[in-house]
């Protein structure tokens, strides 16, 4: 099924859970701020939103701090 | 001297705000933050570049040290800028926030009315406000109304260098307000950042005129010198500008 991360499409086998997600993008959940379908999910919650399973069309935005002024 | 800088009750002993931007690299970033003393460092939210993740920030930031304070660059909308804020404090790191809402990529001039409507807002979630603005003091007395901790007038163009454009109104603000004033954008040389200080305002937030010097941590030194001076000069009380000369050496007793 198709998802949108930081607003590229990206294809992920149906059934693919938040956790699961994270472990396919090699990404560690606590280095980074998930938003998904715009809402915010806090680092202290994570655990509780692991096993979300996504859905055609989610949207993701997976993000950092970055140097800036 | 005991002369702490105070934002929203958190106490600070150095007035030179610096930002994370722009080096050449991570190694000469963090030596700037150092040469500069700084307490209070800015940082951006940005997506993660899932393909080539790169070296993170954080790394390179000691967290014990240093207060981060996210902005909202990249906000051309009040409503971009909200949802940067609570991006940013999902980080975990910070309640406050330095709010940007920028509309015009040329000129990196503030949208003032957006600026106001997502100061009022974030107040109400929690958040401590740092609003950068113009240097229009009617706008930085309604920031403040809002609730904004600070108010961040420029002094000229973000990344410009250009210095001040018009110091007196920079002043005015201070005159006003009642939270502190930190001069930030457009500061070139450590010159500009005394004349800030000697101004009276609380603090000044420099990134490109650090980061893109020649050498960046010199620079950072520099800045922090400059800035210390100009408090020094500022709680010291300046003598006023007369239009002629005044001897400073006695009049009487001149051998003739």
């Amino acid at each position: 099924m198709r998802i949108v991360v930081n607003g590229q499409d990206r294809e992920v086998p149906s059934g693919t859970t938040l956790g699961g997600l994270m472990e396919l993008l090699k990404v560690d959940p606590r280095r980074v701020v998930v938003e998904f379908n715009r809402e915010i999910i806090n680092r202290s919650s994570w655990e509780e939103h692991v096993s979300r399973e996504l859905k055609e069309g989610d949207a993701l935005e997976l993000v950092q701090l970055v140097g800036g002024g | 001297m005991d002369d702490k800088l105070i934002i929203a009750g958190r106490e600070f002993s150095n007035r030179l705000m610096v930002g994370t931007g722009k080096y050449a690299t991570m190694d000469l970033m963090s030596r700037s933050l150092e040469a500069a003393e700084a307490e209070i460092v800015t940082v951006a939210v940005r997506r993660m570049n899932l393909d080539e993740p790169g070296e993170s920030l954080l790394e390179h930031i000691d967290l014990n040290r240093y207060t981060i304070l996210p902005n909202t660059a990249g906000a051309t909308t009040a409503e971009e800028a909200i949802r940067l804020a609570r991006l940013a404090r999902a980080a975990g790191l910070s309640e406050m926030v330095k709010l940007e809402v920028i509309p015009d990529p040329a000129t990196l001039l503030p949208d003032v009315i957006g600026t106001l409507e997502a100061t009022r807002i974030l107040v109400r979630e929690g958040f401590i406000v740092l609003p950068y603005t113009t240097d229009d003091p009617i706008i930085a007395a309604k920031l403040e109304d809002a609730g904004a901790a600070t108010v961040m007038p420029l002094a000229s163009y973000i990344g410009s260098g250009r210095g001040f454009g018009d110091p007196a109104r920079i002043s005015l603000i201070i005159e006003r307000a009642g939270v502190p004033v930190v001069v930030d954008a457009g500061l070139g040389v450590p010159s500009d950042a005394s004349m800030a200080m000697e101004l009276g305002a609380s603090a000044v937030l420099i990134n490109t005129a650090i980061a893109k010097a020649e050498n960046p941590p010199l620079m950072a030194e520099a800045m922090k010198l400059g800035v210390r001076a100009g408090r020094l000069a500022f709680s010291a009380g300046r003598i006023p500008k007369l239009e002629r000369a005044s001897a400073s050496s006695p009049k009487e007793g001149v051998v003739k």
